[in-house]
């Protein structure tokens, strides 16, 4: 990389090609933002559900499971737990619920989180928002 | 050493030693909890030994990354730092609220210091990476305020080089995204695409020009090839990273009900991201290969040709494998994500890290140019384990993510995620026992700073 390519020279591509990309992904942001009240089931967004995200961030669900994928993968994708468990809530309430105190013997085990039966039922209603967004057809299977 | 207040840096780069120790017991505690689930439950839950693990690291990086800054900026500047007091000031700051942190996971619930730290009045708590308290990430704002502005004053008096303007620019660029921490919207996708910005802009964005910026003030001082080269070829590296790094965000907008066309920017664009770090690699071997001379620092060319080489593995290729959208569709959050996040931050910031320390640290320590053979020689034997160590890791983990990608999702009668996890035990024992090894490269690591103290510094040889 030496005679005619000089440094005045990639340092332009550096800051225009930094410039123009950036902005081209402003571009993409706002079309992204006007194309998202169609895809991200927003109208499912109550109080609840708000509730059962606030649920969801402060025991660090996170820090275990995948939800659309992202996440730890030490426990199951719940981004689709909701259809998983055949449309019903009461079953990943029961789930949370029943989780012994001392753990599985030798096996992974979800903590005892001694959650109310509202605040199961918030988390529940998180998990059916969240199975209803529009996800391009992911995960492939309802294994997640 | 040319400034007397370029010793700042040796507090920070003693406290990411330290903070690195800690991420790699806590990783090893996680490794064992893949295979013996109920080891340490529920004193230490998964999720908390994963905190411990990776905000350690990010922090240790950050400690990283500001010594560097520290050490480096006053020299290319050549001029003293403009508060060095603000800059002892400011590490003391970051390192209680670093410990308190992990001192609050490990010792309460994480909802009861969701609680004690007030998290409803402004809620940034509970998401990947960012499960810092409200109240760290304020003091992580302050910090980074004050560092760049010592910092950036210190530029501003001095010679104004092409590593130093670069690096200011990727730690202008690491603060500003942060910000993006504090937005947590109740729509989960407007969460999860705003989360990116912190994340991917940091790591396939804006920390490429720190570690560009790094590598090239350690390749200017140990090859002695002129920096009119270097610098070419550092604006070539971060024009590349940042031309396909930003709208390579788009790889993690395929699946998270973001429209479809990102599987096409992101497809296209990340497809490109290994070039910046291949081209990297290019550049390493080229300087060594043209220096002008031999600097007795052996080790800390190794770290920095390793760095090179590790990137582009670990953040090119092992990225690669899994960012076109029709792979990913299936290989999403599986066990090959997480292959590729440990050879990548190794080999990227990890190395990076390890080299400014292998480079600087002697001239700190009062040596004139190099550590002595023997500590050298520990130090190269602490490279090659844990360098070998974290390429078995990444193996072992991959190994295990194809044949969880295949049970769980590919197959015709796809298996539940327990039931998937259990049938690939035996490559998570193989990554633990690879982490072991880890641990011993690191503790040799440690040791190096130790032998060979009162040794006379290794010879210069002649270029052949």
């Amino acid at each position: 990389m030496s005679g005619t390519f000089t440094k005045s020279m990639a340092r332009n591509i550096f800051y225009g090609g930094s410039v123009f990309f950036f902005l081209l992904f402003l571009v993409l942001t706002f079309d992204t933002t006007q194309a998202l009240p169609e895809r991200d089931n927003r109208g499912a967004i109550t109080p609840v559900v708000v509730r059962g995200k606030m649920l969801w961030e402060e025991n660090d669900c996170i820090g275990c499971h995948t939800l659309l994928g992202e996440g730890a993968y030490f426990a199951p994708e719940l981004g689709n737990v909701y259809t998983r468990y055949g449309n019903s809530k009461e079953a990943i309430m029961g789930f949370i619920k029943s989780r012994p105190v001392e753990g599985i013997p030798g096996r992974r085990s979800m903590p005892q989180f001694n959650f109310s039966d509202e605040e199961l039922d918030a988390l529940a209603e998180f998990l059916k928002y969240s199975s209803e967004i529009n996800t391009a057809n992911w995960p492939p299977n309802v294994q997640g | 050493m040319q400034y007397k207040s370029q010793a700042v840096a040796k507090p920070y780069f003693i406290a990411a030693i330290i903070l690195f120790v800690a991420q790699i017991l806590f990783g090893l505690i996680l490794g064992l909890q893949y295979v013996v689930g109920d080891f340490l439950f529920p004193e230490i839950p998964f999720n908390v030994a994963r905190m411990v693990h990776t905000n350690t690291l990010i922090v240790w990086l950050l400690f990283g990354f500001m010594g560097a800054t520290y050490y480096l900026v006053p020299e290319e500047a050549e001029t003293e730092l403009f508060a060095p007091w603000l800059a002892k000031l400011m590490f003391w700051i970051f390192l209680a609220a670093a410990g308190a942190t992990v001192a609050g996971y490990l010792l309460v619930p994480y909802a009861t210091l969701a609680e004690i730290t007030m998290n409803d009045l402004l809620p940034t708590m509970g998401r990947e990476f960012l499960e810092q308290p409200t109240i760290t990430k304020i003091g992580i704002v302050v910090v980074a305020l004050a560092f760049l502005f010592n910092v950036g004053m210190t530029v501003l008096k001095g010679r104004k080089t092409v590593v130093n303007l670069v690096l200011l620019l990727g730690l202008v660029g690491l603060a500003v995204f942060f910000l993006f921490s504090f937005y947590v919207p109740d729509n989960l996708v407007l969460d999860k695409f705003y989360w990116w910005w912190v994340v991917h802009l940091w790591v396939e964005g804006v920390w490429e020009l720190i570690l560009g910026a790094i590598l090239a003030f350690v390749l200017i001082k140990i090859t002695g090839v002129d920096r009119e080269v270097i610098e070419k070829w550092l604006y070539v590296i971060i024009a590349l990273a940042l031309i396909t790094g930003i709208i390579g965000t788009g790889h993690h907008f395929y699946w998270i009900g973001t429209p479809e066309y990102w599987q096409w920017w992101g497809s296209i664009f990340s497809a490109l991201e290994p070039l910046p770090f291949f081209m990297m690699t290019v550049f390493a071997f080229n300087m060594v290969n043209r220096r002008r001379r031999n600097h007795p620092n052996k080790v800390a060319t190794l770290w920095a040709l390793g760095t090179a080489v590790m990137a582009f593995l670990g953040a090119g290729v092992w990225g690669f494998m899994h960012t076109l959208a029709p792979i990913n569709y299936y290989t999403h959050g599986t066990q090959i994500t997480a292959a590729h996040g440990h050879m990548a931050f190794y080999g990227a910031y990890v190395m990076i890290v390890l080299t400014i320390i292998s480079y600087a640290m002697p001239l700190l320590r009062g040596r004139t140019a190099a550590n002595s053979n023997k500590s050298q020689v520990l130090e190269m034997w602490s490279f090659w384990l844990m360098t070998v160590a974290m390429v078995f890791i990444t193996l072992f983990l991959t190994g295990a993510g194809i044949l969880q990608t295949y049970l769980q999702r590919v197959s015709e009668s796809p298996e539940p995620f327990m039931v998937v996890q259990e049938k690939i035990a035996l490559f998570y024992w193989m990554r633990e026992i690879a982490g072991v090894v880890f641990l011993l490269g690191l503790v040799l690591y440690i040791l190096s700073f130790f032998v060979g103290s009162r040794d006379p510094e290794a010879a210069i040889e002649p270029v052949s």
